[in-house]
Formats: structure tokens, C-alpha cells, sequence
């Protein structure tokens, strides 16, 4: 005992005395340093804005520049260097098919929505809820079903669309697309209902009601939120969706936003700019608003997804 | 209460599963084994008829020099797509929980990237890299880097288009990244930031020490989601470049689309998105061992 | 070398709060002492620990630390060190790179880190978990690494907040020894916080009690215990707390150990006042009889606990009514509009 406090007596002679001096010092070299900080981080957010949102930006822009203006050479872009006009964007929602592809989006979108919780919720329930020895396993199998590439499958598809008859329509679109927003639903769904406590619904049970009826009226309202994060989440992969559109569909009155707008707004060698940059900014900006005002919901949705129950 | 059917749990358990497993098996994997059967026979959409030709397809693409550069560039693209994703996702997860003024304005824009549709963010970038009304062009002309009659030609030279096809892959995936991340960095405790600051720990050793080790985890996850979406990704180089100059960009999914949709011949596509499955597959070992080291924790 | 800590004036206001979290506090510690911050959750302590750490950046008043004011400067420049409710050890590394963390951050040289922290380790017995990580570690064993991982610094002041919250109640008994023993070796000026009155009574040296970001006492157990400033500190501390009875424009208040049958005393009956509980109810804890029921004769009939020892064995059933007697050195006398105590008595 009496070594140990000689030895701890010895290490605090060595350690430096503070004095007001050296403190005031590091005053200052921590008000520089908080300074310098808030400065780097202004910066940095200005500048990952920018470069994220950089083409937006000049699609904003390009929308009203009349042709004279956008097609001089040597013009500065970012300006306008003749008066801005709407005609482009009348040009845009009169004479092309840009509010067909959105209606068409909007109506797959839905439908595909609606598909997609009639499959995934049910199955999630069961998953998080009803285990068998083999749910396990089928949760995972479900998520990998996600990896299998539609760059492989629309070979297959092909043939199927055809044969069902669906060629060239956006009903087969329908078809399609929840094999695309299923499995990662269903994954979603189980991580949301495994986190309302298992008291609720079986105290819904102790009161009279079946398991299917405990389902239907305390864990699904209960699981909104996910409910709302699957349904953006669905929609937005279906909007998204590229590759089947284009594979399956090439009239211009089944075309979703997806494929529409890279396709039937170039007409020939002749990029329609303006119009093409306007509706693609269209499309961005509601999308990008709604999962915003999300984001918390999906990772946290992610995230539970991932913890076991 | 009778116990009904209602009531049967494990009867219930099967048929909630029913739709969804009906779905995925009927749409997936049996198109699945169908897809890879087809790129052992000659099936176009012209001749649906079935004939096995045997290993056939596969001769021809190896021969086939577009073949070759589809899947190197895939590889490439990917991995280079990643590495630069990762990094920059880093930055923008730490950006994204520090706290400042007009914070939701620049999460919006930030996240842009990602929520735009694949295909229209290409559009807005053809634009933004075309030969003659590139505005990058314009600001690099205005700052003296580039003479007044010279472009850059981001999509029609090979190694520019190139970079332009992985810089597009990497703006719109760094915001998914990053949220990846974020989650994984808001879960670290605030005890443990307060213990690294008392214990004297300054920004870097901090992000070095703690935080970076804490969230690899979670950087994981974000890589190899980003690396399976670039790597089975068409859209992007089929509206951006369309494979553009002369095939040099085109990667196995765009060139499978090219041979399968534009050329009719189903059986040739096949047999190049099937070279798709090796990289799956090893994603598919990684994800079932993390879930297993999961479950053992 | 133990400094002392002083607040003078120390104010936290938060966006959104209306009362500050901390409202103009002074407190001085001794050097060497153990000060325990006590109070509700809310109360400020925290906050107040926070501050004084660093962690936390004061909107009125100075902290000052061995005589200066450290008022703008990091936490590591303060030589404090802190131990955290949930210990907060990096999951990552081992117990040795934990310890071992600040002197790295310190850019100490290899040699004298292995010194410094072989001498934490064995301070604190930890040498045979040297290479093991936190996860596989029991609730003490985590406690005595962070205190190696603040021990190792060579602080002035240790600050700890709730350590023993996280931890079950038979580890917490052996748990507080172990910093008491910690303290006496190693004689550091201590600050602690908890909401556990049993924990400050057990540990400190000197208890400060919080309440709404105010202080409402400061000093001994013992003097805390026995002459509350109010009836605030009169009820937090002690289990079950002091009854309180109000009588007019007075508050009496005596705790329930206080009180005993005056059949047991007998005839000497100097010097103590005498009243009636009728008993509702009767609990038997640990070999005492906690008597609940109503007093009449103190002032309003006011529902009161009596804590009986073991050692009166005398009859009492529910329903009955029986004298009970206090020694007039035991009550105390509260203003009832303040609350607080007026300077009656001296022991």
C-alpha cells in the first residue's frame, strides 16, 4: 500500500501544472479550432449540394431558354442570355405524350402498390409472426430472390409477355414489376412487425379475436408506418424501373416516365432540350420531396429488418 | 370460442406465405432456370421454338471482342464505382449528422441523385457531357483549361466515356451509401464520442479510432448493395452512352439487352447475362455468412 | 495532487426549455473529497457534470478547476476524467487498448504508455483480463476498466455519472466498495452523480441536493439527513421519507425511526411530545415493522409512517390505536408557504 501511493505521489510530480498562461493559450487554440471547423463544414455541405444537385440545377435552367439561346456557341449556359420563355414547357405538356407516360406511371405505380401489399403482408406476418422451422430460412431465400439480375430474367420474360398476350402494354409492366418490389417489402414488413409488441395482438386474442382477425385489425394498423415506407418504396421502384419498360413496351400511349422521356422526347438526331431536361425535372422533384420526408421511417425500417426478433 | 380455421396457426402460416411464394416461384425462379436454359439453344424472338445448340452461345461470345470488353468493363465499372462511393459516401454520411442551418435543404439536394429514376438522371448528364453544349465544357473554357473551340467530348471518346459512365454511377449511388452509413453512425452511442473527447481525442482520431471501425460493419452493407446494383445496372450506360463509341462501354447487362431486345435473339442474350451469376453468387455467400455471424452474436 | 472544483454562477439554458437546466449554481469542493450530486431525474446533476467536464458549454458562470477558470477549454485540457452510466468502453478494442487510448491521443512514447498503464492495471486488478473485449466482460469488471481508462490520465478530478445504474442490485453493493476503496487509495477529488439516496448516504463525503436545476442543500450525510434545509431534501432522502405534518402555518416533520410506543419508554417522557396513530396497515421489511397509519395531535390528522426496530417487540394490530411518542430534539419545524426550515434547533 504504502509503495503504491509513493508511486502515484511520484507520477503526479511529473505531470504538467496548469497555469493561467498556457490555459489561456489553449483557449484560443480551441475557439481557432471550432472556428475552422464550422467553416470546413459549411463548405463541405455547400459543395456536396452542388454536386449532387449541379445537373438539376442547369435542367431548371435549360427549361426556359429559348433555342437561339441555348444552341449559340460560346453562350454562357447558366444565364439567360435572351428573355426566358415557357413556351418549352407548353410544348412539353400539349404536344408530347409526357402526361400519357405520367398517367401511365402513376396508374402502374399504383397497382403495383396495391399487388405488392396484398402479397408482402400476409407472407411478412407469417414470417414474423406464425414461425416454422423452415421461416427462417425462407426469409433469407426471399431476400436473395432480389439478386437474380432482370438483365437475365427479361430473356425469359419475353417470351412469357407474349405469350400471355400482353405485348406492348403496360399491363404487363403490372406482371412484372412486383417481382421486383415484393422481396425487399416482405423484408421490410418483417422488421416492422416484429417491433409492435406481441402483447397487443394477444391480448386481442385473449379478447375473442382469431389469430387471421388479430392480423387484420391490430397488427396492420399498428404497422402503418412500414405500410407507408413499403408503399413509397414500392411506387418508387416501379417508377424507377427501366429495363423491362423499355424491353416490353414501344408505343408511345403505354410508355411509363421512365422510359418515355429518354425515348419519344428525342426525335430522331434532334435533342428537344429543354423539354427534355424540364421533364425530367419534373419527375425528380415530387419523388425526391415524398422520400425526404421519409427518410427516418426507411432506415430505421432497414435497420430493424436486420435485427433478429 | 370454436377454433375455426381462423384459429389454425400453422395452417395460417402457410396460407398468408401461399400468394407471395406462388408469386416469386411462378415469376422468378422459374423464369430463372428458363433464362439459363435458353442461352443453351437457339430461341430468338422471331423462332420461339426450343433446339439445344449446346455450349454454342458461349463459343460465340468468347470469340466475340465486344463480348470481352462488356464483361471486363462490368468488373471495372463496379469495382471503381465502389471504391470511390465508399469514400465519398464517408464524407457525406458525417456531413449528413452534424448539425447546421438549412440542413433539410441540403439533404434534398444531396439525395437527388438517388431518388431521380436511373435513366432521367442519365438524361440530365448527356446533357450536362454533350459534345458541343456541355456547361462543364463552358466553365472549363471560361477558367483557360480548355481553348475556346475545343470540347471535351465526355461521351464519345473511350476513356473519357468511361470515366463519365462510372461518375454517373457514382453521383447517384453516394446518397444511398451515405444513408446506409448514417444509420450505422448514429448508432454508436453518444457515451462513446463524450469518452473519446474526455480521453482526449481530436476529430481524425476519433473518426480513425472509433468511428470508422464501429461502422464497418455498416459500410459494408452499403458497398456491396452499391456494387450489386452497378454491376447488374443497364440503364445508365444504355442512356447515357448506349455503349457508345463503338461498344466500348457497354457492360454485360446492356450488352445482353442489345443482343436480346434490339437483335432478337434471346438465346445470345441469355448466354451473357448468365456471367452476371458469378458475382451474385458471391454476394449470396457474404450476405448468408453475416447473417449467420448475426445470429450467433 | 487534489484540486478543488468551484461553479460560481453556473447557468445551462437549452433551446425550447423554459426553465434553465442548471440555474445559477455555487458549489465548492474540498480538495481530496468524495461530493455526491443528488437528485430526481431532471434535476440538473447531470448537466452540471457535463459542464464541468467540458462536454457541455455553460450559458452564465465560470468553472473553475485547481484555482482556474476553465471556462472555453476542451475536456481534455481540463485533466478531468469521466466515467460514463454505460461505461462507454470502445466494443472494439481490448481492455488494454482501452486503457491504453489516452495516452496514445496523448502521443505518449510506447515505453512509458506500457508503464503507465501497467500500473492502472494492477491498481485496479485487471491483469488477467489485459486482452479480453468489453462484450465479454461482467458489469464490475467494466467499471474497473473505465476507472483504469480514467485512472491512467492522472486526472485532477474524477467525474462519474450513474456508474452503478447499469448494473443489478447484488453488483452494486460489492460495485460501491469498490469505489469507495478506489477513492481512499487514490485520493483524487471525486464528483458523482445519482438519483439513489442510498448510494450518495453510503459514498459521500458531502451530498448536494438538486432539485429543478437549483441547489437546495449542501453537506454531510449525516447534517442533510438530519436537519433538512426543506421539505424537499426532508422527503428525497430516507426510506420511507420524513412525515410531514402541517400545523397551521408551520410544517412539522420527524422521520419514521424517530417515533416509538410510549409504553416503552415508560415514565420518561422529558422532552418528548406526545401523540396518537390509529394503524391501518402494518409491513414487516427486513425485522422492522413499518407501521401506516394516522397521527392525530402533531397538528392536521395526517396519514404518517412509523419505522419500528426489531428490538420493540411490544403487540401493535391493525385498528388499534396506540401513543406514540418523538423527543422534541427529533421534529423540525418547516415555514408552510417557503417550505423551507426555520433555524429552530441546534444539535
Amino acid at each position: 500500500m504504502g509503495a503504491l501511493t509513493t508511486a502515484i505521489a511520484e507520477a503526479d510530480a511529473e505531470a504538467p501544472m496548469l497555469d493561467p498562461e498556457a490555459l489561456e493559450q489553449q483557449r484560443r487554440r480551441a475557439r481557432r479550432r471550432h472556428l475552422a471547423s464550422q467553416v470546413v463544414l459549411y463548405a463541405v455541405a455547400i459543395v456536396a449540394a452542388l454536386l449532387a444537385a449541379f445537373p438539376f440545377i442547369v435542367e431548371g435552367i435549360i427549361t426556359f431558354k429559348r433555342d437561339q439561346d441555348l444552341y449559340a456557341p460560346g453562350k454562357n449556359p447558366f444565364i439567360y442570355n435572351l428573355d426566358p420563355t415557357t413556351e418549352h414547357l407548353r410544348f412539353l405538356f400539349s404536344d408530347t405524350g409526357f402526361m400519357t407516360f405520367v398517367g401511365n406511371t402513376l396508374l402502374v405505380g399504383g397497382v403495383v402498390v396495391a399487388i405488392t401489399l396484398l402479397l408482402a403482408l400476409p407472407a411478412a406476418y407469417s414470417l414474423a409472426r406464425l414461425p416454422l422451422w423452415w421461416s427462417g430460412a425462407l426469409a433469407i431465400t426471399i431476400f436473395l430472390v432480389y439478386l437474380i439480375p432482370p438483365s437475365l430474367l427479361f430473356v425469359s420474360f419475353s417470351r412469357l409477355v407474349s405469350n400471355l398476350g400482353l405485348q406492348d402494354s403496360k399491363w404487363a409492366l403490372v406482371v412484372l414489376y412486383p417481382t421486383i418490389t415484393v422481396p425487399v417489402s416482405v423484408w421490410l414488413l418483417i422488421g416492422f412487425f416484429k417491433s409492435i409488441p406481441r402483447d397487443i395482438e394477444e391480448q386481442a386474442m385473449v379478447d375473442g379475436y382469431s389469430r387471421l382477425a388479430a392480423f387484420l385489425r391490430v397488427a396492420v394498423p399498428l404497422a402503418f408506418p412500414g405500410i407507408v415506407a413499403v408503399v413509397v418504396f414500392a411506387f418508387t421502384l416501379s417508377a424507377h424501373e427501366f429495363l423491362y419498360a423499355s424491353a416490353f413496351i414501344s408505343s408511345s400511349s403505354e410508355k411509363t416516365v421512365s422510359v418515355g422521356i429518354p425515348t419519344e422526347l428525342v426525335l430522331g438526331d434532334v435533342f428537344h432540350w429543354q423539354e427534355l431536361q424540364a421533364a425530367a425535372l419534373l419527375v425528380a422533384l415530387p419523388i425526391a420531396f415524398v422520400f425526404n420526408l421519409l427518410l427516418e421511417r426507411f432506415v430505421s425500417g432497414f435497420t430493424m429488418g436486420a435485427v433478429k426478433g | 370460442m370454436r377454433s375455426g380455421l381462423a384459429d389454425r396457426e400453422g395452417f395460417l402460416a402457410r396460407l398468408m406465405l401461399l400468394p407471395a411464394i406462388a408469386y416469386i416461384v411462378a415469376l422468378v425462379a422459374v423464369p430463372f432456370v428458363i433464362a439459363i436454359a435458353y442461352s443453351f439453344s437457339d430461341v430468338t424472338a422471331g423462332n420461339p421454338s426450343y433446339d439445344w445448340v449446346g455450349l454454342d452461345n458461349y463459343r460465340a461470345n468468347w470469340r466475340d471482342p465486344v463480348f470481352k470488353r462488356a464483361l471486363w468493363n462490368t468488373f471495372f465499372f463496379t469495382a471503381a464505382t465502389m471504391v470511390l462511393t465508399v469514400v465519398l459516401a464517408n464524407i457525406v454520411a458525417l456531413l449528413l449528422t452534424a448539425d447546421f442551418r438549412g440542413k433539410w435543404v441540403v439533404r434534398f439536394l444531396i439525395l437527388l441523385p438517388w431518388t431521380t429514376p436511373a435513366a432521367l438522371g442519365a438524361i440530365a448528364w448527356v446533357f450536362m457531357l454533350d459534345s458541343l453544349l456541355s456547361p462543364i465544357d463552358w466553365i472549363l473554357q471560361q477558367v483557360g483549361l480548355l481553348d475556346d473551340n475545343r470540347h471535351m467530348v465526355w461521351l464519345g471518346k473511350s476513356g473519357l466515356a468511361k470515366a463519365s459512365v462510372i461518375g454517373v454511377q457514382v453521383w447517384r449511388l453516394v446518397p444511398l451509401a451515405a444513408v446506409i452509413i448514417m444509420a450505422g453512425q448514429t448508432a454508436i452511442p453518444d457515451d462513446i464520442h463524450d469518452a473519446a473527447a474526455v480521453d482526449g481525442a481530436g476529430f481524425w482520431r476519433r473518426l480513425w479510432e472509433v468511428t470508422l471501425p464501429l461502422t464497418l460493419p455498416v459500410i459494408a452493407v452499403a458497398a456491396l448493395f452499391g456494387a450489386i446494383i452497378t454491376f447488374t445496372d443497364m440503364s445508365v450506360v444504355r442512356v447515357l452512352t448506349n455503349g457508345a463509341p463503338v461498344n466500348q462501354t457497354q457492360v454485360l447487362a446492356s450488352w445482353a439487352y442489345v443482343k436480346g431486345i434490339d437483335g432478337g435473339n434471346l438465346a445470345q442474350g441469355a448466354a451473357v447475362a448468365v456471367f452476371l451469376l458469378p458475382l451474385l453468387l458471391a454476394a449470396t455467400v457474404a450476405i448468408l455468412r453475416a447473417v449467420r455471424r448475426w445470429e450467433v452474436s | 495532487m487534489a484540486v478543488a472544483v468551484e461553479a460560481v454562477g453556473l447557468t445551462k439554458r437549452f433551446a425550447g426549455s423554459s426553465r434553465p437546466a442548471v440555474d445559477h449554481v455555487d458549489l465548492a469542493t474540498e480538495e481530496g473529497e468524495y461530493l455526491v450530486l443528488l437528485g430526481p431525474s431532471g434535476c440538473g446533476k447531470t448537466t452540471l457534470l457535463r459542464m464541468i467536464a467540458g462536454l457541455e458549454q455553460p450559458s452564465e458562470g465560470e468553472i473553475r478547476i485547481g484555482g482556474n477558470v476553465v471556462n472555453g477549454l476542451p475536456p481534455r485540457a481540463r485533466r478531468i476524467a469521466m466515467v460514463f452510466q454505460s461505461y462507454a468502453l470502445y466494443p472494439h478494442k481490448t481492455v488494454r487498448q482501452n486503457i491504453e487510448f489516452p495516452l496514445k491521443a496523448q502521443r505518449m512514447p510506447p515505453d512509458k504508455r506500457n508503464e503507465r498503464a501497467e500500473w492502472a492495471t494492477e491498481l485496479l486488478g485487471l491483469t488477467r483480463l489485459l486482452d479480453r473485449r468489453p462484450r465479454q466482460l461482467s458489469g464490475g469488471e467494466r467499471q474497473r476498466v473505465a476507472l483504469a481508462r480514467a485512472l491512467v490520465r492522472e486526472p485532477s478530478v474524477f467525474l462519474l455519472d450513474e456508474p452503478l445504474s447499469n448494473l443489478d442490485a447484488k453488483l452494486r453493493t460489492l460495485a460501491r466498495d469498490d469505489l469507495k476503496n478506489f477513492h481512499e487509495r487514490v485520493g483524487t477529488t471525486t464528483i458523482y452523480v445519482t438519483h439513489d439516496q442510498v448510494e450518495a448516504m453510503g459514498m459521500g463525503d458531502r451530498i448536494v441536493v438538486m432539485l429543478d436545476g437549483k441547489v437546495r442543500q449542501i453537506g454531510p450525510p449525516q447534517a442533510v439527513y438530519e436537519l433538512p434545509a426543506d421539505t424537499f431534501v426532508a422527503t428525497f432522502l430516507g426510506s420511507p421519507p420524513m412525515n410531514l405534518i402541517p400545523r397551521d402555518d408551520v410544517i412539522v416533520g420527524f422521520r419514521p425511526e424517530k417515533a416509538l410506543p410510549a409504553a416503552v419508554l415508560g415514565e420518561a417522557l422529558d422532552g418528548h411530545r406526545r401523540w396518537t396513530l390509529e394503524i391501518h396497515r402494518i409491513e414487516y421489511l427486513s425485522g422492522d415493522r413499518h407501521l401506516h397509519g394516522l397521527a392525530t395531535g402533531l397538528g392536521t390528522p395526517t396519514p404518517v409512517i412509523v419505522r419500528l426496530p426489531a428490538t420493540v417487540m411490544m403487540p401493535i394490530d391493525v385498528g388499534g390505536t396506540h401513543d406514540f411518542v418523538v423527543r422534541e430534539d427529533d421534529l423540525c419545524y418547516f415555514d408552510a408557504e417557503t417550505e423551507r426550515a426555520h433555524e429552530v434547533r441546534a444539535r
